[in-house]
């Protein structure tokens, strides 16, 4: 048995129920919105905590943000991930995905040897899943989305079974290699006691584009091939009708507007 | 000659449903540009390019007897995208789309945008991509203005199919089949059949957070099989785990466009209103009469949805007839 080296990237996002649009402006408003762990990204750090575990070694958490996502790595070292590190600099600012996965692959190969990087299938504000795929190509490694059952390491080969758009698929790749984890794979576990103090002292060291020898046209906006022209808030066709009075009226009243559209005897009750 | 590119995903001997709207939403942009639209395939099965050709211009077909992978696929395209150098490349927003594009995008060093659900081209020859970010809070529109291809991914059910064309040319690329790879599939387990699918489906009735448990759910599912209508789920619903990924309705799931929509629990981020808002009648019931479902609701019910479903259930079920469950039970 190996022990592996397991990189997880992991990212803080707005709560997804807080974000909120100011309608007069169509601007996102960012102030007093609590920012947290991508909900998806639990699954992603339980699987590497198990793999871990199960094969000895090591995991190690990687985020890009600004310096409030240090939160998140914490949370991740409370856990039970042994280490954290932070991409954060102001030219790292307003970069897609490709930008994005291009500094997330640099501050991987930054850290050294890795066996396996996980990441979730997708987050919370961006909902893209590019930044996965794209790192591992960066990377030159095999990837997968969508991991569903938990991951077997056979020698220099992992098993995984993953979802694809036909069912589920048992792929065979070499180490190292990318997995995407699929929300719900697994039954993620609360930080312990003595998780929440290491995370308190911890050092987290902060990496810039120099750290990771980034290319300095490929990181941020300036690394990122599209560009968002406007944003306009959703139009939406007005003319409801709302129904009144007691639940049993106002089915009632539903059934007899839709008489034509519903089957058999249950519109045209009159 | 500018050339439109889309990827024919096809698994075994048929092409994937998506690849209709492709090639729509393909010829339509190829001809504001004035160019062509060509398909790409790659698969064992090199048969599927004759349909392929019956709608697009040039069908580039990279026959190989290997079963997918991103490895394999995300090569053939490379070297067939450095040869061809098309303006534009468009994806289904399917799993294997949003697996396989970003690995293109980023060996190529482009831009992909993800879950478009409207595309137009300005009057420089640029693609203008659509789509609802932050939630559905916001529509934002993307371009990518100096790299080429222009790569997208397109929201599932967001388009439409277009016409047949004057008949295509077949161009056999194997020059484009890559070298052994290091992935191996080893087993399959297909999907148990739908037996009411969302997509096509004259009736659909949604749940979302507002629900508020799994039994509710289950109560709606109900509700659906006495109208004979398809379920589906709001990312809420899916997220809590009443329902399967592959009910979800909306950009990042199906878009749907029933005859009827019934919306429970939804509270109508843009997210999953642009995956039914072309229904032609729509019914929400939500317990808030603020919610932004009602804006676009046909007919709005403010209330209880486990009131309203057992009162629709009530009225459903054949008069006098007993549920088989319950046979022999006295209410």
């Amino acid at each position: 048995m190996r022990a592996l080296r397991i990189i997880v990237c992991i990212k803080q996002v707005p709560h997804p129920d807080e974000a909120k649009v100011d309608p007069a402006t169509g601007l996102v408003i960012r102030e007093g919105v609590p920012m947290v762990l991508n909900p998806n990204d639990y699954f992603t750090i339980e699987e590497a905590l198990r793999l871990k575990e199960a094969m000895g070694g090591e995991v190690v958490a990687i985020t890009m943000g600004p310096p409030t996502a240090e939160a998140v790595l914490r949370e991740a070292i409370s856990l039970g991930v042994d280490d954290g590190v932070l991409l954060c600099h102001r030219a790292f600012a307003g970069a897609d995905t490709l930008a994005t996965a291009y500094a997330l692959a640099r501050g991987i190969e930054s850290l050294g040897g890795y066996d396996l990087i996980l990441t979730g299938s997708r987050s919370t504000d961006g909902e893209t899943g590019q930044v996965g795929p794209q790192i591992a190509e960066l990377l030159g490694i095999p990837h997968l989305t969508e991991l569903i059952r938990p991951i077997e390491v056979e020698g220099d080969h992992l098993l995984a079974w993953h979802q694809t758009d036909y069912g589920q698929e048992l792929l065979q790749m070499p180490l190292p290699a990318l997995l995407t984890v699929a929300k719900g794979m697994n039954e993620p576990r609360l930080p312990s006691l003595r998780g929440k103090m290491r995370a308190k002292k911890q050092t987290i060291p902060i990496w810039g584009p120099q750290e990771i020898k980034a290319e300095p046209d490929r990181i941020g906006l300036a690394g990122s091939p599209t560009r968002m022209l406007e944003t306009a808030l959703p139009e939406r066709k007005s003319g409801s009708k709302m129904l009144e009075g007691s639940m049993a009226h106002q089915v009632d009243a539903l059934l007899d507007h839709l008489a034509d559209m519903l089957p058999g005897k249950a519109g045209g009750r009159r | 000659m500018r050339e439109v590119w889309i990827y024919a995903e096809s698994e075994g001997e048929r092409l994937h449903p998506v690849v209709g709207e492709l090639l729509g939403e393909g010829r339509r942009l190829a001809e504001r540009l004035g160019g062509s639209l060509g398909a790409v395939l790659a698969s064992p099965h090199g048969s599927l390019a004759e349909e392929l050709a019956l709608f697009a211009d040039r069908v580039y077909v990279v026959q190989d007897p290997r079963p997918y992978t991103d490895e394999w696929q995300s090569q053939a395209l490379i070297r067939l995208i450095e040869d061809r150098r098309p303006e534009i490349l468009l994806f289904g927003g399917t799993r294997r789309g949003k697996s396989l594009a970003p690995r293109v995008a980023a060996r190529l060093g482009t831009g992909l945008i993800a879950d478009c659900t409207s595309l137009r081209i300005d009057e420089d020859g640029l693609l203008l991509a659509e789509l609802p970010t932050f939630g559905g809070r916001l529509l934002t529109t993307i371009a990518c203005p100096s790299h080429r291809p222009q790569m997208a991914t397109l929201a599932l059910g967001a388009f439409a199919p277009g016409p047949k064309g004057a008949g295509g040319e077949i161009i056999d690329c194997p020059w484009a089949i890559p070298g052994p790879g290091t992935m191996k599939v080893l087993g399959q387990e297909p999907l148990p059949v739908d037996s009411r699918p969302l997509r096509g489906a004259e009736i659909v009735i949604a749940g979302g957070r507002g629900l508020g448990s799994r039994a509710n759910f289950a109560l709606l599912e109900e509700v659906a099989r006495l109208l004979g209508a398809a379920v589906g789920a709001s990312r809420g619903a899916v997220d809590a785990g009443w329902m399967d990924p592959e009910g979800l309705i909306g950009q990042t799931g199906a878009i749907v466009r029933p005859r009827l929509y019934i919306a429970c629990g939804i509270s109508g981020a843009t997210q999953h209103v642009v995956g039914m808002q072309r229904a032609e009648v729509i019914v929400a019931v939500n317990k808030d009469p603020k919610a932004p479902i009602f804006d676009l609701a046909t007919y709005g019910i403010v209330g209880d949805c486990r009131q309203f479903l057992l009162e629709l259930k009530g009225r459903l079920a054949l008069p006098g007839a007993v549920d088989e469950k319950n046979e022999g039970q006295d209410d």
